[in-house]
């Protein structure tokens, strides 16, 4: 299957600059009924961003109209907790295209990377520096070269390099789907299998 | 050859290419399947139009969103009925076992699979929920995945992974009385915090660990995943060979022998390298509870909840707005504290020794006025044992609403759900916001300390009861 590619995104930001957000917070439970992969966007973040009447709560983040973009930024030990897919589909649906943070949990970005939506870590220091900046100036414009694998402020001189394993670097850019990949091992797979048959 | 870590062998022993600059692609010896994350593997098998590779090495279960009242009826939530439904019908369309709703066989797929005999050492076991973890307390790689890797294992049984670092957590001395497996876990996330194991895949060892029963070792190796751990995993010995043999389809099994004979080389050799040791003594581990919306924030149940600047777990915005979101403050203590639902439960302690210990310390009393106590068995045969052993009539005695299997409160994807700002003392493993419903406040804590609350209504020291007499 083909899938969207990812190579450069310029675009303002989202602060949301807790640490520790889990994926019940991302996409509430409640929400996990349905047995297709769309339509999760409108919950994204549900019990933070309406209260228990369905009013919007207009402190929240992603109801303030100044800060919009396909960046998320975000703090430490992002996606924590259940392993749910969910949470990226529901993030990817409300329009973002990129999560950036010091540390991510290790199944969210496994997740993340399967569905095109990149995770971007950076060193605290500079995420700092960049969330104070996005929340002042909300009309800051982030690029994130996938190829370079740079992110960087054009205006405020920022530029910071951010780590991603080869391959999947290759499957973002090219488009590619891994269990393609895989299913193209079939050969390699079975031969494993006999190897290793009682 | 080189010394090598229990973990390393289990993963070099299942590795079918390691791929250049990239994850190597491992494979997996069971897949546990539910009805919440796999719907979307298989429309994804659909769109690509191909079936399931080793439908033998599937199992699927329904729990996470089944409600635990009326199962013989149909399920009165029609969008919850239809993943179910849905899992059914995948799993006839692929011939993969399934033990639907009111199946002899139905529980909370982590405490099925071990219980059936489906999870044995030495093997790669995964599922989408991160608790598969637990299945670690046989010497088994485990760990949760995405629904995109669940079609993933669908269609090719294998997964790419990198290969995560290794953490060895030594736990030495003897737990003391009224302290249980489930408090020495609490004890050692709030030591590391809840990111604090990300990136690595961590080994129990030290003779308090050898202690501990399987049940015990599956409630560590199952919260392991809220350190930020890839999973957990405790090497087999007399006592795991012990738990296997109990189970008809393991002891009548003609390969039995042999594997157990293999299964002894699964351990750490000595002077294999970890890249992270840490050493905890368990005589100084008490009851503990959460104050917190993370399950890193943990105290002694007789402890005062830290302020920002004591608190190691979080930065101070996460830390008050925790605070806030529990109506708690900082240098507060919580003994005393009112309790208005108390919930015995979950993958972490819904098997058949929590029921035991729960039971054993509320025998013959009742529970306290204005408590909610929902005891919630991990499966049908757990359910079928507390009957057997008459725990169900200490449970109904005492006041407590028994139910059936699911996953239940713990995630409050059915009815089971705290109401808005209660309180609930609970078993399971996450205390997140909302988590057991919009608005429920989560203490987590051990069956022991979940039945000294049941019993007087607030949070109390179970080793208080204990030495007065209770259990």
């Amino acid at each position: 299957m083909k899938r969207a590619k990812f190579t450069i995104l310029k675009s303002t930001c989202v602060p949301l600059p807790l640490a520790n957000i889990d994926t019940d917070q991302i996409i509430p439970a409640r929400f996990l009924s349905s047995i297709n992969r769309d339509g999760f966007g409108k919950n994204l973040f549900r019990d933070w961003r309406y209260d228990k009447k369905g009013n919007i709560i207009q402190e929240f983040v992603l109801n303030r109209p100044e800060y919009t973009g396909s960046i998320l930024v975000t703090g430490s030990n992002f996606g924590c907790g259940s392993s749910r897919e969910h949470a990226v589909w529901a993030i990817a649906d409300h329009g973002f295209r990129a999560v950036v943070s010091d540390s991510f949990a290790d199944i969210f970005a496994g997740n993340a990377l399967n569905n095109g939506l990149l995770p971007v870590v950076i060193p605290s220091e500079i995420l700092g520096k960049l969330t104070t900046m996005i929340i002042l100036k909300p009309e800051t414009i982030i690029t994130i070269d996938l190829e370079r694998q740079m992110l960087s402020v054009e205006k405020e001189g920022i530029s910071v390099p951010f780590p991603v394993n080869p391959f999947r670097k290759e499957c973002l850019l090219q488009g590619l789907d891994n269990i393609d990949y895989l299913l193209g091992m079939k050969e390699e797979i079975m031969a494993f299998e006999k190897r290793n048959s009682p | 050859m080189e010394p090598r870590t229990l973990f390393d062998k289990v993963w070099d022993s299942h590795m079918v290419k390691s791929v250049e600059g990239g994850p190597d692609v491992l494979y997996i010896d069971r897949h546990y399947i539910h009805e919440v994350t796999s719907p979307q593997a298989f429309n994804g098998l659909r769109q690509r139009g191909i079936g399931v590779f080793r439908p033998e090495r599937t199992t699927a279960t329904a729990d996470h969103n089944i409600p635990t009242a009326d199962q013989h009826l149909p399920i009165r939530d029609t969008v919850s009925r239809a993943q179910v439904e849905a899992l059914a019908e995948n799993c006839k369309a692929n011939g993969i076992e399934h033990f639907g709703i009111g199946h002899p066989n139905n529980g909370i797929v982590h405490v099925t699979g071990p219980e059936l005999g489906y999870t044995l050492p030495g093997m790669t076991v995964v599922c989408g929920d991160s608790h598969t973890s637990t299945h670690g307390a046989f010497g088994t790689i485990a760990f949760g995945i995405g629904t995109s890797e669940v079609e993933m294992v669908l269609a090719t049984q294998c997964l790419l992974q990198a290969r995560p670092a290794r953490m060895r957590i030594t736990v030495n001395g003897s737990l003391r009385r009224g302290v249980t497996s489930k408090d020495l876990i609490l004890y050692i996330i709030s030591s590391l915090s809840t990111g604090g194991a990300t990136g690595y895949f961590v080994e129990y060892a030290g003779d308090a660990i050898a202690q501990l029963s399987m049940e015990a070792r599956m409630t560590v190796c199952n919260m392991s995943i809220e350190m930020g751990a890839r999973g957990g995993l405790i090497a087999p010995d007399e006592v795991t060979f012990g738990y296997l043999s109990g189970i008809p389809s393991f002891s009548s099994d003609p390969d039995a022998v042999r594997l157990l004979e293999k299964w002894f080389s699964l351990r750490t050799d000595p002077g294999a390298l970890f890249d992270k040791e840490l050493e905890f003594d368990a005589s100084a581990v008490p009851p503990m509870i959460t104050y917190g919306t993370n399950p890193g924030m943990g105290m002694a149940v007789d402890g005062t909840i830290p302020s920002e600047e004591e608190a190691v777990t979080d930065d101070s915005g996460s830390h008050r707005k925790s605070l806030d979101y529990m109506g708690f403050s900082p240098g507060m203590k919580l003994l005393g504290h009112p309790v208005d639902y108390v919930f015995l439960g979950s993958c972490t302690n819904g098997r058949i020794e929590d029921l035991r210990a729960f039971a054993g310390m509320v025998k013959g009393r009742k529970k306290a006025p204005g408590v909610t106590v929902l005891i919630v068995p991990g499966s049908q045969q757990v359910a079928r044992q507390a009957e057997k052993e008459g725990l169900a009539e200490i449970f109904s005695r005492a006041g407590f609403e028994m139910r059936q299997p699911g996953c239940s409160s713990c995630l409050a994807m059915n009815d089971d759900k705290i109401p808005p700002g209660k309180y609930a003392v609970s078993t399971s493993n996450r205390n997140f916001e909302g988590r057991q419903g919009p608005g429920a406040r989560t203490i987590l804590a051990g069956p022991l300390t979940a039945a000294a609350a049941a019993l007087t209504g607030m949070i109390t020291d179970p080793r208080e009861l204990i030495r007065n007499g209770y259990q």
